[in-house]
Formats: structure tokens, C-alpha cells, sequence
């Protein structure tokens, strides 16, 4: 079968099923959008504001579906776009494939208009890139670029393909997408000697993270930890990923984990590393992070044992098969004590002032969970509204929460929830936002509204940037250097200039009543909320410190 | 031990996979003090062979982090013992008449060859161990040396065993 490279493309993203595409056109794909219009019974295209909303929406789509999200970029700055939400796919290990044109081959290296080597650009902040040079090879790339995207640890791939190669003609076989090869299994030997340390273990603590998530082990996890009676805390990645038993439950860990995860660490003499690699946000010193813990490590990428912190033993492999091979290996054995130590760091912990009038973030997160439903889809920025997000979320579905847990990136949530809207055209798509953070990304709302999404922003509008001025409070004597903007931004006004409803929430009462309206909308809604710019994320370990000099307070003052 | 490391990668011969393996030695913050590309035996197969610095910790994650590469096919770390490490230096000296004698009999006894002969300057060319060569520059230390090039070192182990690779499908495109 002869057919042209931008044919070739469609009809190898078609074989490899995907049926909704985020991209956004220019000179060089004109020729791949053409094909797409031949297509377009089955790939719906969605245009969104910039390309960096496009990848953020073939990453949100990826993480709310477990498939590859797909975008498009044309050449230039359309695929420099892309480099900020593939980099925040690439250190969330989400996959997605990227596609760019570029110029034409005769001026590929000549400084022509809208030319980039988006190849050697996006490689250190990718899975792997390719820049198509010979058309013979183009529909074998883009199969490969999607087994290595959905493989192993996944990530997001970019292929680069110069616009006369999507004109040229070519031979195409249709293939039938190849069946991932099983992942080898851990030997057994290793496994009894790691289920031995599991059970010989007096203060075990179990850490889970976006592993739990990829490999689809919610429910192995969830048995494990019963099973064991492990008391067990997740770090952001895992947020919302299972619900089990309160007691056992220590909840998020990390800098602005709760003191009892982080206590229950620093105490432990066994930490079990489950799909985490545990970054610098959650060990904080390979010297000082759980200093008394043999740490055993689970994880399908072998880099990552021993990266950051001394491993104690490690099992690589899909967590799902290294949970299913220990479960009868383990069991429960008398912890009463460790338990009863637990307990009390967690009468300690952080809890949040709930006598006021003013609306508190851990309300709104509260009401959210309350009427949302078990379908829901949160997405959120980043900053403190982020964090809150993820200490107080209350819905538990393995792909409801998702946020750019290791790249950071504002900007990263409108773009998100259209993508997990796109894929759950029914579910409700809550996206978490800041003042900051939408400032950045406002313009999703245009995609939202193109669309019909239904996609509900909450506006925690504190009107400062307030993560960073959080850390100028605790480290710059209180010296708030850009983080103060006085914007005088008209969130209701803006957002019905983009065709939104608009609601505002003084109070909890008043949030509930908008969130109960914005649910019924069929299009996008955004909710305002002010939030007191003095309000901190707690608990916070500052940074090089340990769990004793965890701060629990509000005050003014800094450290 | 923060000592030096050799190690050999069997890469796809592709354009831009030095690159890729370069820029991730930078990316990491892992240090190359000399590196080697070549042809093998094999027209779809590049050897790298790269000469780094860093204790266990750092060679483990430079190995499991190279290996990560789609395109690297192997890697493994040169066993000095094994290995056959050869490096070549051209050096381009002054000299005053009377200097060549005792250039000479430097030369003659690291099997140095005197490449080139000017009125003014000569060219050494000298092959062998990354030591030998560092010794053979400290004894010539009292001349003017006018340029300096070494290629980094490349190896191969002894023996009849190859190293030896899984060639998976090629990703050229």
C-alpha cells in the first residue's frame, strides 16, 4: 500500500489505538493535519490554547487513561512549547509521545524560519527522541516510540519528522500492535530473603508512590498492607491511590508530609520502598533520611536503587508481581508497641484551625470529596494550593489525582483536566489551581469552553505567589520579594470573557453551594476563592533538618 | 575510593547518540576525564569507551543510567587487570641542537617514536597505558612542549571471549 508520511502517521496512531490527539497546527503539519481530516472519524483533534496546554493534555489524558497520550506540535516554537509539559511527563514517568514536523529536509541546519533541533532539545528531558530522517523508517519509529513511551518505566518519546517526509510517498504494512514481553519476574531466592527482612522487621514503615499507579497494584497494596498490618504513608504521587485502615494510615509523607509518616521513618528499622523513588522532596539527606532503616526497595527501574538513598536490599521488577510473589510469603506479626508509638505522633500532628468564618483550604478539599463522587478526577497546579490538594484529598480512585509531582510545573493543571476530561467525557474533573499557577494557564479555559468541558477550577486566591513566599517566611526573614504582585485580576469578569460560569465562595457554606452548582454545569466553571495569604502548608520540614525540627505552627515570624 | 574508571558502551551507530551519552554524563554531573568513539567490527555498532572518576555510588548509577539509553546496547566496566588499555599522544616539542640526544634516549627507552624533525621542533608519537604516558610527559617536563594531544583511552579485554551485545532491532531512523 503506497501512502504519503502524514498518512503513514495517522493510520500507525490509529493501529496503535489511540482515538483522541492534542495538537495544534502550523506551516510544517500541514500535511499531517490534512490526513487527520481524512481521519478525523477516528481521531478526535483537540486544539488547545498553546502547545504547552497540548502536552499537558496528552499527560493528563495518559495518566488518567494508563494509555499513551499523543500531541502534535509543528516546528519552532510550537515543539519548544512542548519541552515544559514533556519534561513534566519524563519526571512523572508518563506515558506520551510527542510528535513535531519540521522544516524541510533541504533546509534542515540552515537557520530557516521556525527551525529547531527539537530532537537534541527534548533529549535530555525525554524517554528517548528520534528525528526522522529517512520516510522508509517512519512507521517503525512511531510504533517503537510508543513501545518504549508504554514500556519499562514509561515516559514520554518525541519524533521529529521533516515536512517533506510527511509528502513523500511511501509503503505502509499495517501491523497489529506488538504484545508487551511479561517483565521477568524477581528470582525467588530474593524474594524469600526480602519477605524474611519484612517479617523479622520491629518498626517497619511502608512508603508507596506513583509505582503503586503505573503498574495497577492499588489492590495488591491494599491487601499487602492489610495482610502485614505495615503502617503505610504514600508520597504525592500516590495521593488518593487506595483507602485502607485509619490506623494503619499515616498519610502523606515528605517535606510537607504528616509528622507521624515522618516520625514513623526516622524511627524505623525497616522502610519499604514501594514505587518511589524516593526524591529529594520525601528523603531529604541520603544521611539523615530514615537514619535507623534498613531500606528495601521495589522498582521496575534499576537505576533507581541506591540513587539517593543506601539500599538495603531491593526487588526490580512490575510492583504489581513483586506485591503478588511476597503476599504469601509475608505475615502479621505483634507490632503493639510500634503501633502504640504511632499513635501517639499522630495525636500530635498538624491539624487544621476549623473554628473561623474564613474558608480554609482543607474545607474546600473536604466538600470536594463529600459531592464529588468516587469518579472524580482532581488535577492541580503548583504551590501551596497543590500541597493542601493532596494533604486533605479525600477521594480514593488509583487514577483520580494527578499533579507534577517531580518537574513542579505551574501551569500543569488546566491543561491536565482537559485531558482527563477528554478521556472521561462524564466523570467530574476537579482542577485545583492558585492565583499564581492560573495566571499561567487561564487560557485552557478557551479549550474547556471550545469543547463543552466541564472541567471546575478552585481559585485559591490568596493573591500572593505563596509557596515561595511561604519559604521567604521561613528562611528570608519575611523579606517577600515577588511573590507579592497586587494583581488586580477579575477572575469572575475574566472567566466569563472566556464563555465560563464564574462562581464565588467567601466560606465553606458558600463554597458548597457553588461546587453543588458548578457539578451540574455541561461546561467549564471556575470557583474564586480567597484564601488568607498568611495561611502556611503544615506541616513543613525544613529543608537539611530533621523530623525534630518539623514546623507545626502558623505564626508570623519565620524560623 | 574516588579512582579512575574505564567504561566500554556498545552503542547504535546512530547520528546523535554521542550526544545523547555525552549530554547525559552532563545532565548527572558525572565527570569525563577522556573519551573514545570508534567503528567495530560491526557497520551498525560504535564503541565508546569513556575514562571517569567516582566512587562506587557514582559508577553504579553511571552504569545503570547509560544502560537506560535506548541506544547503548551494553555496558560494562574495563577490569584493568583484563583489559588491553592502549592511548596515543603526539607531542610537538622545541628543541635547541643539543637537546635531541636526550630527547633520543627518552624516546628510546618508552618506545617513542620521533615523528616529524624541523629545524626547531619535533614531533613524538608514543602509544601505550594512560601511565605510561603520563610518566614519559613528566620526564620531557624540562623541555617546551609547543601542543599536546592525547585520544583517550580505548581497551579491549584478552582473551577469545567479545564483548558481547544484544543487538534488539535497530532504532536508526
Amino acid at each position: 500500500m503506497k501512502m504519503t508520511g502524514a498518512e503513514v502517521i495517522v493510520e500507525v496512531l490509529i493501529e496503535q489505538g489511540v482515538t483522541d490527539l492534542f495538537g495544534y497546527p502550523g506551516g510544517a503539519t500541514l500535511h499531517i493535519h490534512d490526513a487527520l481530516y481524512n481521519r478525523r472519524d477516528r481521531i478526535t483533534h483537540y486544539l488547545p490554547a498553546d502547545e504547552r496546554g497540548a502536552a499537558h493534555a496528552a499527560d493528563g489524558y495518559a495518566r488518567a487513561t494508563g494509555k499513551v497520550g499523543v500531541c502534535l506540535a509543528t516546528s519552532g516554537p510550537g515543539a519548544t512549547n512542548l519541552i515544559t509539559g514533556i519534561a513534566t511527563a519524563f519526571l512523572d514517568s508518563v506515558p506520551m509521545v510527542a510528535i513535531t514536523a519540521n522544516v524541510g529536509t533541504d533546509l534542515i541546519g540552515k537557520d530557516s524560519f521556525q527551525e529547531v533541533y527539537i530532537s537534541g532539545i527534548a533529549g535530555p528531558v525525554a524517554k528517548h527522541t528520534y528525528a526522522v530522517r529517512d520516510i522508509d523508517r517512519l512507521s517503525q519509529t512511531i510504533r517503537t516510540a510508543f513501545e518504549i513511551a508504554n514500556t519499562g518505566r514509561k515516559g514520554p518519546v518525541l519524533v521529529d519528522i521533516p515536512k517533506d517526509l510527511t509528502a513523500a510517498f511511501c509503503a505502509f504494512e499495517p501491523r497489529q500492535i506488538r504484545h508487551q514481553d511479561p517483565i521477568d519476574a524477581p528470582d525467588p531466592a530474593q524474594i524469600r530473603s526480602i519477605a524474611g527482612m519484612i517479617n523479622e522487621s520491629k518498626r517497619p514503615v511502608l512508603c508507596f508512590g506513583g509505582g503503586v499507579v503505573s503498574s495497577g497494584a492499588s489492590k495488591e497494596l491494599k491487601r499487602f498492607i492489610e495482610k502485614t498490618g505495615i503502617p503505610a504513608c504514600h508520597t504525592i504521587m500516590a495521593t488518593g491511590v487506595i483507602a485502607f485502615g485509619d490506623e494503619m494510615d499515616l498519610g502523606m509523607t515528605g517535606m510537607h508530609g504528616s509528622l507521624a509518616a515522618n516520625t514513623a521513618i526516622a524511627q524505623a528499622d525497616l522502610l519499604i520502598a514501594a514505587g518511589t523513588r524516593l526524591s529529594d522532596r520525601v528523603a531529604q539527606g541520603r544521611k539523615t533520611f530514615a537514619p535507623k532503616a534498613q531500606i528495601i526497595q521495589f522498582d521496575i527501574d534499576p537505576s533507581e536503587i541506591g540513587k539517593s538513598v543506601d539500599s538495603g536490599g531491593s526487588l526490580i521488577g512490575d510492583l504489581r508481581s513483586i506485591l503478588q510473589a511476597l503476599m504469601p510469603l509475608v505475615d502479621r506479626r505483634d507490632r503493639s508497641e510500634w503501633m502504640e508509638e504511632i499513635r501517639r505522633w499522630k495525636e500530635k500532628d498538624y491539624f487544621p484551625d476549623d473554628t473561623g468564618d474564613k474558608l480554609m483550604p482543607h474545607q474546600i478539599m473536604e466538600i470536594i470529596g463529600e459531592l464529588a463522587g468516587p469518579e472524580s478526577i482532581i488535577t492541580t497546579d503548583v504551590g501551596q494550593h497543590q500541597i493542601w490538594a493532596a494533604q486533605y484529598c479525600k477521594t480514593t480512585r488509583p487514577r483520580g489525582f494527578m499533579t507534577s509531582g517531580g518537574l513542579g510545573t505551574m501551569g500543569f493543571g488546566y491543561g491536565a483536566a482537559v485531558g482527563a476530561q477528554v478521556a472521561f467525557p462524564s466523570a467530574p474533573v476537579i482542577h485545583i489551581t492558585g492565583d499564581g499557577s492560573l495566571h499561567m494557564n487561564m487560557c485552557e479555559a478557551a479549550t474547556a469552553v471550545s469543547y463543552g468541558l466541564p472541567v471546575i477550577t478552585i481559585i485559591m486566591d490568596n493573591a500572593v505567589l505563596g509557596m515561595v513566599r511561604q519559604l521567604q517566611w521561613a528562611y528570608h526573614q519575611e523579606r517577600y520579594m515577588a511573590t507579592e504582585p497586587y494583581r488586580k485580576t477579575d477572575y469572575e469578569t475574566v472567566g466569563k470573557g472566556f464563555g465560563v460560569q464564574t462562581y464565588r465562595a467567601d466560606t465553606a457554606e458558600a463554597f458548597r453551594e457553588a461546587f453543588s452548582g458548578a457539578l451540574k454545569n455541561t461546561g467549564p466553571s471556575w470557583i474564586v476563592c480567597p484564601i488568607d495569604k498568611k495561611e502556611k502548608v503544615l506541616p513543613m520540614m525544613p529543608a537539611g533538618k530533621g523530623v525534630e525540627d518539623i514546623i507545626l505552627t502558623q505564626e508570623e515570624g519565620g524560623l | 575510593m574516588m579512582g579512575k574508571t574505564i567504561i566500554a558502551l556498545m552503542v547504535e551507530n546512530n547520528a546523535g547518540v554521542l550526544s545523547r551519552v555525552a549530554m547525559l554524563f552532563g545532565r548527572r554531573g558525572f565527570n569525563i576525564d577522556s573519551l573514545t568513539v570508534s567503528a567495530t567490527e560491526n557497520p551498525d555498532i560504535s564503541r565508546i569507551t569513556i575514562t571517569t572518576t567516582g566512587d562506587e555510588n557514582v559508577i553504579k548509577q553511571i552504569i545503570l543510567q547509560t544502560k537506560k539509553l535506548v541506544e547503548v546496547l551494553a555496558v560494562r566496566v574495563e577490569d584493568p587487570l583484563v583489559a588491553i588499555q592502549r592511548e596515543l599522544l603526539l607531542l610537538k616539542l622545541r628543541t635547541c641542537e643539543n637537546d635531541l640526544t636526550g630527547i633520543s634516549a627518552i624516546c628510546s627507552i618508552y618506545e617513542a617514536q620521533i615523528v616529524d624533525l624541523s629545524e626547531n621542533s619535533l614531533i613524538i608519537e608514543l602509544t601505550g597505558k594512560p601511565g605510561k604516558i603520563d610518566a614519559f610527559l613528566a620526564v620531557l617536563r624540562k623541555y617546551e612542549i609547543i601542543e599536546q594531544c592525547r585520544t583517550g583511552v580505548t581497551t579491549i579485554e584478552r582473551g577469545e571471549d567479545a564483548f558481547t551485545y544484544q543487538n534488539t532491532e535497530s532504532h536508526r531512523s
